[in-house]
């Protein structure tokens, strides 16, 4: 599902979950085990999708129906509350690796998928790429620490829009809000995040650790409101309904609104 | 607006290698080109370059011929 790489200081995370790579227990376990198997010498982690479609599509909303479907009603919480709970030190943990960690973002990029790529340093979009936080649809919020990071990044307006109209934007846009660094063409993304990691792997290690630690910190306080405000939401029936609808749809688009 | 539809249809064939010959305004581009989500994300992607505006998902709402969604890309230019 992720192949993992290792090649001199840089570790590289192909993720390849057809169909495009939705986040669910596997694949956050493959993300645990190579948090454990960090290189200390290493100096970039890039992570970038093999899927045709995109980077990630989000979150395994069949696996999060099924879990619900499985637990009574009266356990949703804390059955959500633990799942958002491991994503959550998951994600956290990649945001502040003690490397310069650089995103490469194809085609769609949409909920969890937008969020994992925000834990990133620097992003790098080719020209297909999209990204999105649809979870109005399913009636909760990004859960995933997407707004607490993209709050860093971007300006209030644009994120009040992505979150409030649940539409995508392009490249293009993502480059002018300053939520991506780089665009290039199509299939460049990946060779283009390696000259940067070799460019990466000159700089002193100490003077490039510290250099992050300066700019870039965890918003603890905001992730912790948006978790206790998602787990809430999960609880009532608007999620359910929405995932029953998605998991029972023969829509050729259901990801469109 | 005829100007857009047929780069609309020209753009839409090439991505999806479909003849543009055999494609018209008034087809439902979804089931002429037989495109799914991903596919969908991609031709607003060309759109927004081609056209050089931005096409939000909701205005795809309810729009599923080439004409229909040239007429949103011109109230977008």
């Amino acid at each position: 599902m992720i192949v993992m790489s290792y090649q001199d200081g840089v570790h590289e995370l192909a993720l390849g979950a057809p169909p495009c790579n939705e986040i669910g227990s596997a694949m956050l376990t493959e993300l645990e085990a190579f948090l454990t198997s960090v290189d200390p010498e290493a100096h970039t982690l890039i992570l970038h999708s093999t899927q045709r479609g995109g980077f990630c599509t989000g979150a395994d909303l069949r696996e999060l129906y099924q879990g619900l479907c499985d637990t009574p009603p009266e356990q949703h919480g804390a059955r959500v509350g633990d799942f958002i709970d491991r994503i959550h030190r998951v994600m956290d943990t990649i945001d502040m690796l003690p490397l310069t960690t650089i995103g490469v973002i194809h085609g769609v990029c949409f909920g969890g998928g937008f969020e994992l790529a925000l834990t990133c340093d620097i992003l790098i979009a080719e020209k297909s790429a999209r990204f999105c936080f649809p979870e109005l649809r399913l009636g909760i919020v990004p859960g995933f620490g997407g707004i607490p990071r993209l709050r860093r990044d971007v300006g209030n307006a644009l994120i009040r829009d992505l979150l409030l109209s649940g539409r995508s934007i392009g490249a293009a846009k993502a480059l002018a809000a300053g939520l991506v660094s780089q665009v290039v063409i199509a299939g460049e993304g990946l060779l283009a995040a390696r000259s940067l990691a070799a460019q990466s792997g000159k700089f002193d290690g100490h003077a490039r650790r510290a250099a992050k630690a300066f700019i870039k910190q965890l918003p603890a306080e905001e992730l912790a409101r948006e978790r206790a405000l998602f787990v809430e939401l999960a609880q009532r029936p608007a999620l359910l309904a929405a995932l029953k609808r998605f998991v029972e749809s023969t829509d050729l688009r259901p990801y469109l609104p | 607006m005829a100007d857009t539809v047929q780069t609309l249809i020209n753009m839409a064939a090439k991505r999806f290698k479909a003849d543009a010959a055999q494609l018209r305004p008034e087809d439902d581009m979804f089931e002429r080109l037989g495109i799914g989500s991903f596919q969908a994300v991609e031709l607003i992607s060309d759109i927004e370059g081609e056209f050089d505006i931005e096409l939000p998902d909701y205005e795809l709402q309810g729009v599923k011929t080439f004409a229909a969604l040239a007429q949103k890309i011109d109230k977008r230019r």
